[in-house]
């Protein structure tokens, strides 16, 4: 009677005394996290430029007219491990998507494909991504391709893109595989053929389940990228460190790394918002805490 | 049920012909026959391990068969190198554990297959199962997803989704056992509906007063094959075989 009172005028119904205790609870935590944050904040702030060489270290990596020397060039070569990344990302998915399916086949006739496929993720992730760049990078154009074909930028990225499909194939055919039987069954019962089944049934459930480590992945590969620069290509990394001989101060590498944080952190924070809404929206009620 | 000796109307919907099943070396299902008629309600009942869920399997062709055949209106569905996938459209299954797509919502469970095998368009395919959802009570949970249902709501969403592309045949696997005594009874009623709409209905149940209720003929089955069969009355009353007599007094104390 009363509660239907409250919410005709409008007032914010009465808590109960539960709801009254878990929003007491809920506060204390914030503040719990906001104090600890703050006492963290200030004993760096406050005890590192105590320390006894703060002076040198102030100067040689936080040179703030260095700075601003090397911030353009920095943001210019950025854009090229920007373009890396941008074109290898979609090859990587497009290429681990095709190789995860086909070790996933089951017809007995397509054995040697589900065997090529075991072998191209074994010798793409038995050696070291820098020794593919060295091979492909310098191997490639190496052989007389005619221009603009033999560029060491467009083979090291397609080093980059082959060792990396090799590793995400194997997470997508740990989703795949993570997709219980009973639910190709039901797929296969309604008439879907086996294509359709995987394509709107099975696919998109396990690539839900990977969404996590293939973030992870992607991290690394936008730190690898860097890598490209040691056969040529003058991105970031590389041009940080020419800077840094020039102007005999680390000052550009911080800059280079605060570029790369002030890209990957939104990245991150925002396809977790993304894949955490995706989950709150299909599943169903969570465990209290 | 009369025949009349020689015309169409005596070919079994489904008849199972001597099949055997193994598992590598565990023969499940042993020269096993069974012929049922074009809307006729038949239960399996046997013991765990008899071969119920698997013999529902073979009658859709989720599982290949060892050796005899399997018919649908008399023509082998079973023969060799023949495409599952037309037949499956005629033969639903409902499984024990739901099986509802996760990903998908109500709606989106039912109406996948009616676009992606049947052809239909989407509002054609959305105005079929909203109809079917309002039939059996569901209209308000077309747009949530299954984790947000009680198991007796995915499992009546589950029969919709079979009943959806109108098959002939429908297999029915234990659709309650993994329910809560108190959500049995609201599956149970949709299939009760089901009966004399004309599709013929294979049922492995544990149920065994809705077997008596709902079945025109119960199966018992034992270690893969037939053991007896007969109307309920029979089965449950005055059975003939030991086995049968030995399991039911088993099941109903
Ligand atoms: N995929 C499989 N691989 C190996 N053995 C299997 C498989 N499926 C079923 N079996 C075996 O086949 C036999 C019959 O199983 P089935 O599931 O058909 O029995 P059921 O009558 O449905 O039993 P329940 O009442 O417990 O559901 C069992 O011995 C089981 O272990
Ligand atoms: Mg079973």
């Amino acid at each position: 009677m009363a509660r239907g009172l409250h919410r005709r005028t409008g007032h914010q119904p009465r808590l109960t005394q539960r709801q009254q205790h878990e929003r007491q609870q809920r506060r204390r935590s914030s503040l719990i996290a906001a104090t600890s944050t703050l006492v963290v904040l200030v004993a760096v702030l406050v005890l590192v430029p105590r320390m006894p060489r703060w002076d040198r270290v102030k100067q040689s990596f936080f040179d703030v007219d260095q700075m601003g020397d090397s911030f353009p060039r920095l943001i210019d070569a950025f854009w090229l491990d920007v373009k890396i990344f941008a074109w290898t990302t979609p090859a990587i998915f497009a290429l681990a998507l095709l190789i995860a399916l086909a070790r996933n086949s089951r017809s007995p006739a397509l054995f040697p494909i589900r065997a090529l496929a075991a072998a191209y993720t074994d010798v793409m992730r038995g050696v070291p991504v820098i020794l593919w760049i060295y091979l492909v990078g310098f191997g490639v154009p190496g052989l007389g391709i005619a221009r603009p074909f033999n560029s060491p930028l467009l083979w090291g990225s397609v080093a980059l893109a082959m060792t990396y499909s090799g590793y995400v194939a194997e997470v997508f055919r740990a989703g795949i595989d993570s997709v219980h039987e009973s639910q190709r069954a039901a797929a296969r019962s309604l008439g879907l053929s086996s294509t359709q089944t995987m394509r709107h049934v099975v696919l998109p459930q396990a690539i839900r389940r990977v969404v996590p480590p293939l973030l992870n992945d992607l991290v690394s590969l936008q730190k690898d990228v860097a890598l490209v620069s040691l056969i040529g290509p003058i991105e970031i990394l590389r041009q940080a460190g020419i800077d840094k001989s020039k102007f005999a101060n680390f000052t550009p590498f911080v800059v280079a790394a605060l570029i790369f944080l002030s890209v990957t952190i939104p990245l991150t924070r925002l396809t977790d918002y993304l894949w955490q809404r995706e989950r709150r929206r299909t599943s169903g009620t969570r465990v209290a805490a | 049920m009369t025949n009349h000796a020689g015309s169409a109307a005596s070919t079994p919907k489904v008849s199972l012909r001597g099949i055997t099943k193994s598992f590598g070396s565990n023969t499940v299902l042993h020269n096993l026959s069974l012929d049922v008629a074009t809307g006729e309600v038949v239960s399996l009942i046997g013991p765990s391990g008899s071969g119920k869920t698997t013999l529902l399997r073979c009658v859709n062709l989720l599982e290949h068969i060892d050796d005899g055949a399997v018919l649908l209106d008399g023509d082998e569905i079973s023969a060799i190198g023949r495409d599952p996938n037309p037949v499956r459209r005629r033969v639903g299954i409902v499984f024990q554990s739901f099986n509802l797509f996760p990903h998908m919502s109500v709606i989106r469970n039912i109406t996948l297959s009616l676009t992606k095998v049947l052809g239909q368009s989407h509002d054609d395919a959305n105005a079929h199962a909203s109809g079917l959802l309002r039939r059996f009570g569901l209209s308000e949970k077309a747009d949530v997803y299954p984790d947000q249902l009680s198991g007796g709501q995915q499992q009546r969403v589950a029969i919709i989704r079979a009943l959806a592309m109108r098959p002939e045949v429908l297999l029915l696997d234990e659709i309650t056992s993994a329910l809560d005594p108190e959500l049995v009874g609201e599956v149970l009623d949709v299939v009760r509906e089901l009966k004399g709409s004309g599709i013929t209905l294979l049922i492995a149940t544990h149920e065994m007063g809705f077997a008596r209720e709902i079945s025109d003929r119960v199966c018992f089955l034992h270690s893969g094959s037939v053991a007896e069969i007969g109307s309920p009355l029979q089965m449950f009353d005055s059975p003939s075989d030991e086995r049968t007599r030995q399991f039911l007094r088993r099941v109903m104390p």
